[in-house]
């Protein structure tokens, strides 16, 4: 169909992201064992009880079955052919921006992501990651005069090793699941994050993963840890290049909020989603879950997914405090053949606790988007209160939107709402705002847009921007 | 300005024939009104005029400026100067109305190479143009016909109207749905834009809506066809008679030929 063509232009045709750079990579063996997971532990020159977390996520892992509950089929990745651990051989411990290989830098200007501090967007540090190793972050000096730790995980393991090894799986314990077992096995880089009491992080913090290498898998692990009356936003990019062949991405974020304090997570998540016939792409294999530990907490989940092959996500908050709050906004779009099952679960435990899931489904080509959420209240939390809004919107005739909300509540004052739409871009639609001037293109793009709206507006403005190019969606209301 | 000849059109794709031949002149400066019972293909003589892609013209032709638009997108047709009020507006819940016209307005002035506006000089065009149709500006930030009533849509419809300033307007059942007061209000402002370079095609059931725009020129479309055209004194005709007199008259002419 003609408006299926026009959003492929828009969102899917071409992958601006999908060159390979190239570097010189370390030796590393395939597959996986005990072996395998000393060695990533050892290169990282990483203290014994990090190898030991790593040795009893592999063991926990060789025990577990790979899930199958969601609305997605796929080749299983083939755990024995893949690169568990991929660094460019100049190993980057670096100084100065003047040491990272040159290749790797022209692919960060490339992605429009200079790393020279100068020319940054204002107020945004970078912490880029290249397959499996940080390649340098930015602003660290300026961050750490207000206290603000940003760093690569690894470094965190090695310089703040009492802050890592209290709250690393915490949230997300080593057997939490399949993929989040084997990344708490194999992890290789992503950023470390920790605001100290009273302070409100001076700039947006963002970090940006690149796959690079074909055989290799990504396995980041993120840990934001958010301290009395604090505040932090963070934000991360994703983009890979254009290969036959799927490449796993199973990543683990954690987030965890004392007392009166306030995390926004932003992901723009534009991997590679592999061509028409669904040859090639990311799979998506992410466990995201941050924890309101403290009082009036807040975590808010937005999220923008528009690449990948198979997206199974489910960024989730555990409401623990009193009056913490809890937030998902996501926009998932899908085309060509992309299946993506992704959602939120909230799960409230403490009194007064509150959540909101905004979900927008956009479902293109012969791809399959599912929404999939849930909501429990337990027995404890007394007056606990949940709006989930969830839509979806078709585009074309041979793609398909599913919603699994499940909703369980053990406390008679609890209050959730649910509510679900479903609607098509109609023809008599795109004809109305083509009479009015605007191409099939700009039509769909401004219907898209308005689709979006309550969780785009959401997003840090410092990157708006891009989301809105991503989407190929031109922002209205610039004044006022 | 707009000469349609011998115009078949069929649903794209079903081989049910709606136009049957339609022949009709309209000239820069005047207003014309096609009138006819349901079904007859009022509707459809619009959409397709302005590139309805359900429709499919089987044979003849429409020229606009001379030339024939029939390859033309809607799009483009729009940025010539076509211009048409649904008699069902569409929603887009989420784009303003103000995000839709400066959007609109832009893109026809750009393909006309006309200087485009921006927001706080497009903001000052819209005060005026908001005052013809007597529309409150809190509208403005409303979502694009969502929630809005049906009179409303109507007057939305003109309001766009009046913003992108066309040279053909068809009008599609703008006075249904109306009451009296905004029906005369609509029909005021269709009157103020109307002038001697640009034309408005006006498509109702009813001779209510003629005795506020006073067309030149009164068609009856019956079946697919112009069975009968005549002046302003047509439409009181038709308001006493009904349409059953040309029914007849239509089969008559169809035999016969």
């Amino acid at each position: 169909m003609s408006e299926t063509k026009a959003l492929e232009s828009m969102i899917g045709e071409e992958y601006k992201y999908g060159f390979n750079t190239d570097v010189e990579y370390e030796d590393f063996p395939k597959g996986i064992n005990e072996d395998v997971v000393r060695l990533i532990s050892e290169k990282k020159d990483e203290p014994e009880w990090m190898t030991e977390f790593r040795l009893k996520a592999y063991r926990a892992w060789t025990e577990m079955e790979e899930p199958s509950w969601f609305n997605a089929t796929y080749e299983k990745p083939k755990f024995d052919k893949l690169q568990y651990y991929s660094a460019p051989k100049n190993k980057p411990k670096l100084n100065s921006l003047d040491e990272v290989d040159p290749n790797i830098r022209e692919t960060y200007e490339k992605l429009g992501i200079p790393l020279e501090e100068q020319k940054m967007l204002a107020g945004v540090a970078v912490d880029a990651v290249f397959d499996s190793v940080s390649i340098f972050t930015t602003f660290k000096e300026k961050l750490a005069e207000a206290g603000v730790i940003f760093c690569s995980i690894s470094e965190a393991v090695r310089e703040h090793p009492e802050l890592v090894k209290k709250y690393m799986g915490s949230v997300v314990p080593v057997r939490d699941n399949f993929y989040a077992a084997l990344n708490s096995a194999v992890f290789s880089d992503g950023s470390f994050c920790y605001v100290p009491k009273d302070t409100i992080c001076p700039m947006e913090l963002s970090t940006y993963f690149r796959i690079n290498n074909m055989n290799s898998g990504q396995f980041e692990r993120t840990l934001i840890i958010a301290e009395e009356n604090s505040h932090v936003s963070y934000l991360e990019g994703c983009t890979a290049p254009m290969y036959d062949e799927h490449q796993l991405h199973a990543a683990v974020v954690e987030l965890i909020a004392m007392d009166n304090a306030e995390i926004k997570y932003s992901t723009i998540q534009n991997w590679y989603s592999g061509d028409e016939d669904g040859r090639g792409g990311i799979y998506n294999f992410v466990t995201k879950r941050g924890a309101c530990r403290g009082k009036n907490s807040k975590i808010s989940w937005t999220q923008l997914e528009t690449g990948s092959a198979v997206t199974l996500k489910y960024p989730s908050v555990i409401l623990q405090g009193d009056n913490s709050v809890g937030e998902f906004y996501s926009v998932a779009v899908t085309n060509k053949r992309q299946q993506a099952d992704t959602g939120t679960k909230m799960i409230h435990l403490g009194k007064n606790t509150k959540s909101t899931i905004i979900s927008k489904g956009i479902s293109a080509g012969n791809s399959d988007n599912s929404y999939r959420g849930q909501v429990k209240i337990s027995k404890k939390a007394d007056n606990a209160r949940n709006y989930s809004q969830c839509d979806s919107m078709l585009i074309g005739q041979t793609c398909g939107a599913h919603t699994f909300p499940y909703i369980e509540s053990a406390n008679p004052t609890g209050k959730v709402e649910h509510e679900a739409t479903t609607s098509r871009v109609g023809e008599e639609q795109i004809f109305y705002l083509q009479q009015r001037g605007l191409s099939e293109d700009d039509a769909i793009s401004l219907i898209v847009n308005g689709f979006c709206k309550e969780v785009l507006k959401e997003l840090p403005m410092e990157f708006a921007v891009e989301a809105n190019k991503l989407l190929g969606i031109k922002l209205e209301g610039s004044v006022g | 300005m707009l000469e349609i000849k011998d115009l078949h059109v069929e649903v794209e794709g079903e081989g049910i024939e709606i136009l049957k031949g339609v022949n009709l002149t309209v000239n820069k400066g005047e207003i014309h009104a096609i009138m006819g019972p349901n079904g007859s293909g009022k509707s459809t003589l619009a959409k397709i005029v302005a590139g309805h892609p359900e429709y499919e013209v089987s044979k003849g032709d429409i020229m606009y400026n001379g030339e024939s638009i029939l390859e033309m997108d809607p799009d483009e047709r729009a940025h010539a100067g076509v211009f048409l009020a649904f008699q069902y507006p569409v929603e887009v819940p989420g784009v303003t109305n103000n995000t839709l016209l400066r959007e609109s307005y832009n893109t026809i002035a750009a393909s006309r190479g006309r200087e485009e506006l921006d927001p706080l000089e497009f903001d000052d065009y819209l005060r005026d143009k908001l005052e013809l149709v007597d529309m409150n500006p809190d509208f403005l930030e409303r979502s694009v016909n969502a929630g809005f009533s049906g009179g409303e849509k109507k007057r939305n419809e003109i309001f766009q109207m009046a913003v992108l300033e066309p040279t053909l307007s068809l009008l599609d059942e703008t006075d249904s749905g109306l009451d009296i007061d905004a029906l005369r209000i609509v029909a005021d402002g269709i009157n103020k834009l109307h002038g001697e370079d640009d034309a408005v095609v006006l498509i109702t059931h009813y001779q209510r809506l003629l005795n506020y725009i006073v067309p030149d020129h009164v068609h009856v479309m019956i079946g697919g066809k112009i069975v009968k055209s005549g002046g302003k004194e047509l439409a009181i005709e038709l308001e006493e008679k009904g349409y059953d007199w040309l029914e007849t008259h239509a089969t008559v002419n169809g035999e016969a030929k």
